[in-house]
This record gives C-alpha cells, structure tokens and sequence, in this order.
C-alpha cells in the first residue's frame, strides 16, 4: 500500500496504486480504507493494518462449485437414510440416525436441546445447501435467481450454525466412548457424513463472496434491463 | 489511508461493497439490499447484556449434570467436568483432553476475551489493537467446537438405550451448557471489531 498521506479525517484520498487496478473497499474489521490489487490464484488479499482478510482470490469456477455443491447435497439426504452408528450389547441391537437422536432427545423431555441439535446437524445445513443451488444452478445457466440478494444474506448467516463437522467429532468421541461397554459399529451413514463433511468444507473453503457476486454482475450486464437484477 | 467511516463512507456487512453514508445513517446497500450502518447497532451494550447472560448460565451448565443414568441399582449424575474425568480414568487422554478443551477451555477463554475487549474498547484503549483484533478472530472461529459435548450427549443417551445397559437421560445442565454456546456464539457475532480500532485511532501498529 501506498505511505501513509497524513491522519487528519476526510483527508483526501491517495490515489490507487497503479492505473486500472480495482476499487475502493474498507476492512470488515477495522474499515481502514483499501484499493483492491489483482491477486493471483488461491491467494487471499490481506488487510494492511489488522491482517484480516479482505478479499479472497478466485479458487474455483461456478462449474465446480456447483458440483460440490450437488455432490453435498446427495451426501446429506443419504446420511439422513441410515445409521450412522450401531450399538451391539447381549443380542440387543441399537441403530442411532441424525434423526432418532433428535427424538430420543425430544422424548426426555429436553425439547430445546433436540431443536439444537435438529438446527445445527440437518435443518441449516439443509436450507444452506438448498439455498446454494438455487443461487448456483440459474447463474450456471446464465440467469440471475429471483431475489438473490436476499437468499445470498440467509447462506451467510446460517453459515456459522451449520455444525456438521463437530457432529462428525461427537460421533467419533461417542464411538470412543462406549467401546469399553458394547460392541460399536460406524453405521453406514458415518461415510457419507465424512464425504460430506469433505466437501462441504472444500466448497466453503473455496467460495469467495467476491467471485460470487462478479459472477452475478457479469450475468446482470448481460442481460435484457428488465430481467435484470432488482 | 483513514477509516472508512472518517471518509463517510460504509462498507456493506454482507457483501463488502463500499457505500457512502446516507445523512440520516439509514440506507441499503445497493448491491445486495442489505441494511446498511457504519457500526454495528448498539454493539457494545448488546453484547455486554449477552456476555452477562452468559456468565450466569455458565454456573448451572458446569454444576447441573448432562447426563443422567439410572442402572437397576444405583443411580449417577454426570456433569462436565465428571464426564472428562471418567475419559481420563479409563485410559482416554486424548477424548478427555478434546472434551475438556471443547467445554471448558473455548467456553470461558471465549467469555474473558469477550469482556477484555468490551471493556477495552469502552476504556477507549489505544493499545494492542492488533492483537485485540486478532483475539477476537479467534473467539470468532473455535466458538461452535464448543457445542461438541452437546452432541456426545446425545448420541449416548440414543445408542444406550433402556434395558440394554441402563437408561441414560439427557439432563438439565445440557440445556444450560447448550444455551451458553449460543449465547457466546450470537455475542461475538455483536460484537464490532472496528470499534478497537475507532479507539486505537490511526495510531501506527
């Protein structure tokens, strides 16, 4: 970044970098104000000051994010089909799904912590995952979703709900746990989950709010007005 | 460079893009229609009052138990800090020291750092705002692993069933350990890390 010009509020502002590179933005978590720079692939643009991140270069193509995303949602309905683990004691046979672990919860009368866990493990995770291909699948096609804007908000604020990761850990340390008592098998719902979770973490790690909405710009100019975005 | 704010200008908090700051303080962000404010609304008393909630709901989540079991004969209470130490003794370091972190460790750093900063921003300190800032990051990131134990419960309490081993139930502290997860997890999303470095000014790092 350029030196600073001098501290003073409303001082004007240094002019950018160097011709034709990007504009003006703030940082999310000090709101220092910042030209954007090219960057190259898989690097993310840094804050001058507090080193958060500003901005994320490209990482991946709507083509591919679009089948990571397919790809989750075909693992999350299977991973709700079947147990994801199996409890063996005496010739009793215990199966655990996502779901009848919400209603064992349920029926000890601790109906909150069931809606905790009903939210956090199928139901956000569910709606984040719809809500992606019905932004992703129209763009593909070169068409801009009714109400993206909207939809775009509700993907960001379920996102840090959407706790299918530390599931996947409660599930390992339950396995652990009740080894010593009985006869654990990992259901076959545990693969799915682990491909899941896989993915799901690689689409969200390779997302980038910019390239998103550069893909919705680019769309928008060239489409007719009225079908244009708002 | 200055803030964004000392220019009138409002970075949108959803999509980023940068606007200028209507004269009411009131607007939509062109782009993605989110509502616009230069700072988050209220940030610092919003998040005290959930910091504070928080606190008290820790006392009853660490002292009720999570898991209750009933066996034909005896009947044993679990709480947080029993269940680790159940892990422990039966040879489980690494599970105990993943609870024991996921519980204990990322709950109350999670709270202290969060007070740090309120009343560091409040006191209208100038210093260590990098660090401040980076803090908040962290208590940011690891603040859902917390709800891990949330999630053993209740997969123990659906594997172990009535009369195969015992009757397992969830029990109440459950309930007050989960709500202090959300409650910590909505409190750093309140709280606004631009206000450490409105304080800091454009002091130099």
């Amino acid at each position: 970044m350029n030196p600073d010009p001098g501290n003073e509020p409303n001082s004007p502002l240094p002019p950018p970098p160097r011709v034709g590179e990007g504009r003006l933005i703030a940082c999310r978590e000090c709101d220092l104000l910042q030209y954007e720079v090219a960057l190259d692939r898989h690097a993310d643009a840094h804050c001058t000051r507090c080193n958060g991140v500003l901005y994320r270069g490209t990482r991946t193509s709507l083509a591919l994010m679009l089948a990571l995303m397919a790809s989750c949602a075909v693992l999350l309905i299977v991973s709700n089909l079947f147990p994801i683990a199996v409890l063996e004691v005496q010739g009793a046979h215990v199966e655990a799904t996502l779901i009848n672990t919400v209603i064992t919860v349920y029926n000890q009368g601790r109906e909150l912590v069931a809606a905790l866990v009903l939210l956090t493990t199928i139901v956000l995770p569910a709606i984040e995952i719809a809500c992606m291909l019905y932004l992703l699948v129209p763009l593909s096609l070169g068409r801009i979703a009714p109400d993206t804007p909207a939809v775009f908000r509700l993907v960001l604020t379920i996102h840090p709900w959407s706790m299918m990761e530390i599931m996947l850990l409660g599930v390992l340390v339950t396995l652990v746990k009740l080894t010593d008592f009985a006869n654990i098998i990992p259901g076959a719902s545990l693969w799915s989950f682990c491909a899941l979770i896989v993915f799901f973490t690689m689409a969200a790690s390779a997302f980038s709010v910019r390239d998103f909405w550069a893909w919705v710009e680019e769309r928008d100019r060239a489409l007719p007005m009225k079908e244009s975005l708002s | 460079m200055p803030s964004a704010l000392q220019q009138g200008l409002v970075s949108c908090h959803s999509c980023g893009m940068l606007s200028r700051l209507p004269a009411h303080g009131r607007g939509h962000c062109s782009r993605c229609h989110a509502r616009l404010h230069a700072r988050k609304p209220d940030s610092i008393s919003r998040t005290w009052a959930l910091v504070i909630l928080a606190y008290i709901l820790y006392i009853p989540a660490n002292l009720l138990p999570i898991l209750e079991s009933r066996a034909l004969l005896t009947a044993e209470s679990n709480t947080i800090i029993s269940g680790i130490l159940m892990f422990w003794e039966s040879g489980s370091w690494m599970i105990a020291g993943l609870v024991f972190i996921a519980s204990i460790v990322v709950p109350l750093t999670k709270l202290l750092a969060l007070t740090w900063l309120l009343v560091s921003v409040q006191m209208k300190s100038q210093r260590r705002a990098l660090q401040r800032t980076q803090l908040f990051r962290l208590v940011e990131f690891v603040g859902r692993w917390s709800m891990l134990d949330i999630y053993v419960v209740a997969l123990t309490v659906t594997l172990v069933q009535v009369g195969t081993l015992a009757s397992i139930q969830v029990g109440p502290g459950a309930l007050a350990f989960g709500a202090v997860v959300v409650v910590t997890m909505i409190a750093a999303h309140t709280f606004d890390p631009r206000l450490i470095w409105d304080a800091a000014g454009d002091a130099r790092e």
